[in-house]
């Protein structure tokens, strides 16, 4: 932290405009050699777009960018990658066909005789290279055959290998294990200790805290605060990128789950709403059993690659299964068929909403409508009538932010293309909702208004089931807890014991992982 | 969470060497059941006619790994052949030059269109497909006019060789392991690869997309005037008649080659294979005699559903793995 440095790079009062939307207004910001900055802010902050300008993805309307000393503008990502800024983001940007090596080396790959590739020296340099992260395999495998986590490292050995002085990393934790964060800090605090300046994105105020030295908040496309981090009160910090009174932040806790938890579902005689029983998927789930009772909670809790996932996705049939078999309201459902599922009332928000959810070109109206159009329709013609009735209870209701139904879903933010993707599924009237990490990468009002919605539907006797990396979301949104590791049920939490730590010891107990 | 590397490993091979397997099966199922099957002169035969195709293949296998499509190669062949046969009447340079130039600016043309409008590659080639038809229609007075290849220079270009094969086969020869190098072992090749496996990542790793793209649609014209161009001299007239639906033929040989149409993966000696296991199906429904050649498109029509069902089975079994 040897900040009394000049800046290494610097934006100087940076504005953007999008289509009708002010992305940046006047921002300005300097990163030292030496310092991980943190970049922090609700969706729709400017986030992205600051990030953007630094890597020359866009170019600002107004303002100017200082890089060593100079003026500075990038006309493309190569530009400013030269220049020595790199980037890793939160989806992994590599080429999930080619090589780990080829994706590694890209660009500047080692030249034997005659110029072409050296092939056998990058491997070998790429092996060297990715050892130093932790990261041990066959270096010759297509990358996509390697997990999310290694794909990670490979794109961050990549973005630091390139002689960089700034390297901003978005996200970079939202798909790695907790032994893969631990790395990815250890190379985090070398690149510090080499005098490299580090932008850190993340909602995790764990990690900030963990790793970063000085934070600045954008809300609303302005700087909200730029300091130290050390000292900053975690609330104080939440507040800031609300832009609400601390106090409000203070009385509300974290999350907007109800402090109420001791719900046990309405058990009285009934059959459970779905009952799963001994899924198995090779490599994936080793007999798990589930059940939900109408009206409460359950959270699935576990590492990533637990199962947690595809436990929801055996449920409804997304995933085909070896063994087993779902039983809804004690009726036997028909395995690996969707449809059936949702016929008999049971519904998955998967996890990956871009890929698996939302239809980004139809408008918000059409997406809630999707789902229920069987129910909605007389003869297979669709009433518009039903459809503007059901579409407008929801978007009131879950307090969706459109222009109006007809606006397309793509242009939405995240915790909005969340809340249609809901309103699709509460348009069918289902008895069992299973969430798949509802609230990732959603803003933090959104989040918010997303638990309490969650809440609130398991008061009317939906039967919920929670799949969260959120500890805190899980502790206060679940009645009951159960715990996977390595595809299978480990422990079973309910009532007081529903806490961060016991779900940890309980993942902990017989894990080999937990020393990590 | 990555399962059994040796499934993996099969069906990677499976997917990149399958067109040669069949190939090899092919070849000795017909060299048992007919004997004047596994023949010089008839091996030889099957290596000249397939060589127009596989420099043409060539030139789409980059295209097609790049994410994209060309589907004027047929239209640019016979407009090469036309040009080539033209220009021979002065001179063997002209012969050579002329052709590839305006096969060459057609491609260019297309590429920098594609790469920097952002507008669909079916669209533009489609339009490249009917302008260069149309254009050599024109030239030819709607295909009354033939040319006749008047250098012998040239004409030898065709027809002469050494080892019983004329030059066409081992100029494809050549060019087939120059593709090799360039797609495999130079930051260009690399870069095609990256730009069909994922364009956005790959203009965010500071790959020249554009650039890769316009290079790309350059040398499938140029390949596929070049293809002209020697058809031509073995033919010894531009002939105005050839390459309608040769496109097609071409798309189909790198398919079943195993370069995925999706673009990202691929590679040259797939499509040679691909292009030869043609020929030889073309081959053995010779040998059978009284099949037609009708026939023959019947088979690789179901060939190429074949491997286009085995790529999606291989694929799956791959991400499984």
């Amino acid at each position: 932290m040897s900040q009394s440095a000049a800046p290494v790079l610097e934006a100087r009062q940076i504005s953007k405009r999008f289509p009708g939307v002010r992305a940046l207004d006047g921002v300005s910001l300097a990163l030292f050699p030496g310092e991980v900055h943190a970049l922090v802010g609700e969706n729709g902050a400017g986030k992205s777009t600051l990030i953007k300008v630094f890597t020359g993805v866009h170019r600002p309307d107004a303002g100017e960018l200082i890089y060593d000393g100079s003026p500075v503008a990038f006309g493309t990502p190569l530009d400013a990658q030269r220049a020595g800024i790199s980037t890793i983001y939160q989806e992994v940007n590599l080429v999930p066909m080619m090589s780990v090596a080829r994706n590694l080396m890209l660009g500047r790959e080692p030249r034997g005789r005659l110029g072409v590739i050296d092939t056998a020296g990058m491997y070998g340099e790429a092996e060297r290279i990715l050892a130093g992260y932790g990261v041990v395999t066959d270096v010759r495998r297509p990358l996509r055959t390697l997990g999310m986590g290694a794909q990670q490292m490979v794109a961050l050995a990549r973005a630091v290998a390139v002689d960089a002085r700034v390297v901003i990393m978005d996200e970079p934790t939202s798909s790695l294990e907790p032994r893969e964060v631990e790395t990815l800090f250890s190379v985090i605090r070398k690149l510090r200790d080499d005098g490299i300046a580090v932008v850190y994105v993340s909602h995790r105020l764990d990690e900030l805290y963990e790793v970063c030295d000085r934070v600045t908040v954008l809300r609303d496309g302005r700087v909200a605060h730029t300091g130290p981090l050390a000292g900053l009160e975690r609330l104080k910090l939440i507040a800031l990128m609300l832009g609400r009174d601390l106090d409000e932040v203070r009385t509300g806790g974290l999350t907007r789950f109800s402090r109420d938890r001791h719900r046990t579902g309405d058990r009285d005689g009934a059959q459970p709403a779905v009952q799963a029983v001994g899924l198995t998927r090779r490599q994936a789930l080793r007999g798990v059993d589930v059940s939900v009772w109408p009206g409460e909670v359950v959270g699935l809790g576990g590492l990533l690659g637990a199962g947690r996932s595809e436990t929801a996705k055996g449920i409804v049939g997304a995933l085909p299964l070896d063994a087993g078999r779902v039983l809804v309201a004690g009726l036997p459902l028909r395995t690996g068929s969707t449809t059936a599922a949702i016929r008999a009332g049971v519904s998955l928000l998967p996890e990956d909403r871009k890929a698996e959810g939302i239809i980004p070109a139809l408008s918000v109206r059409e997406n809630i409508a999707l789902a229920a159009l069987p129910s909605l329709s007389r003869a297979g013609v669709v009433s518009d009538a039903k459809i503007d009735k059901v579409v407008e209870v929801f978007m009131h209701r879950l307090r969706i932010k459109a222009a109006s139904p007809h606006q397309p879903v793509q242009e939405l933010s995240g915790g909005n293309q969340q809340k249609v993707l809901l309103a699709r599924w509460l348009a069918i009237r289902p008895k069992v909702l299973l969430l798949d990490e509802p609230t990732r990468g959603i803003d933090v009002g959104a989040k918010a208004e997303v638990q309490a919605l969650v809440d609130e539907l398991a008061e009317e006797g939906l039967g919920v089931l929670l799949i969260s990396s959120d500890l805190e979301e899980l502790v206060e949104g679940a009645d009951r807890i159960l715990v996977l590791r390595e595809g299978a049920v480990v422990g079973e939490l309910s009532g007081d014991d529903v806490t961060e730590d016991k779900i940890m010891a309980s993942i902990a107990e017989r894990g080999a992982e937990s020393d990590g | 969470m990555t399962g059994s590397p040796g499934r993996e490993q099969v069906s990677r091979v499976l997917q990149q060497h399958g067109a040669l397997m069949v190939l090899a099966a092919l070849v000795i199922v017909g060299s048992v059941a007919f004997d004047s099957f596994a023949t010089a002169g008839n091996a030889a035969s099957v290596l000249v006619s397939s060589s127009f195709t596989a420099i043409i293949a060539v030139g789409m296998t980059f295209v097609i790994i790049s994410g994209g499509i060309d589907l004027s190669v047929g239209s640019l062949f016979v407009f090469g052949g036309v040009l080539a046969a033209y220009g021979s009447q002065y001179g063997l340079f002209v012969a050579l030059a002329l052709p590839l130039a305006a096969c060459g600016l057609v491609g260019l043309l297309q590429g920098l269109l594609i790469a920097r409008t952002g507008m669909a590659p079916f669209i533009v080639t489609l339009a490249g497909l009917l302008g260069v038809r149309g254009l050599m229609l024109a030239f030819s007075d709607e295909g009354a006019t033939t040319y006749l290849v008047e250098d012998s220079a040239f004409a030898r270009l065709g027809q002469g060789g050494v080892f019983g094969l004329t030059w066409p086969v081992y100029i494809t020869a050549l060019l087939a392991v120059a593709a090799m190098v360039l797609l495999q072992r130079t930051a260009f090749g690399q870069n095609v690869y990256a730009v069909g496996g994922n364009e956005q990542g790959a203009a965010l790793m500071g790959v020249p997309v554009a650039r890769t793209k316009v290079y790309v649609y350059l040398m499938s014209g140029l390949l596929a005037g070049l293809a002209g161009v020697l058809n031509a001299a073995r033919l010894s007239s531009g002939v105005t008649i050839l390459g309608i639906g040769l496109e097609l033929d071409v798309i189909a040989a790198v398919v079943i080659g195993g370069t995925l149409l999706t673009g990202g993966a691929g590679g040259i000696t797939g499509t040679i294979a691909g292009v030869l296991l043609l020929g030889v199906i073309q081959s053995l429904i010779n040998q059978v005699g009284n099949l037609t050649s009708a026939f023959q498109q019947v088979v690789s029509g179901l060939f190429l559903a074949l491997v286009v069902v085995a790529q999606r089975l291989l694929g799956r079994a791959q991400r499984l793995g």
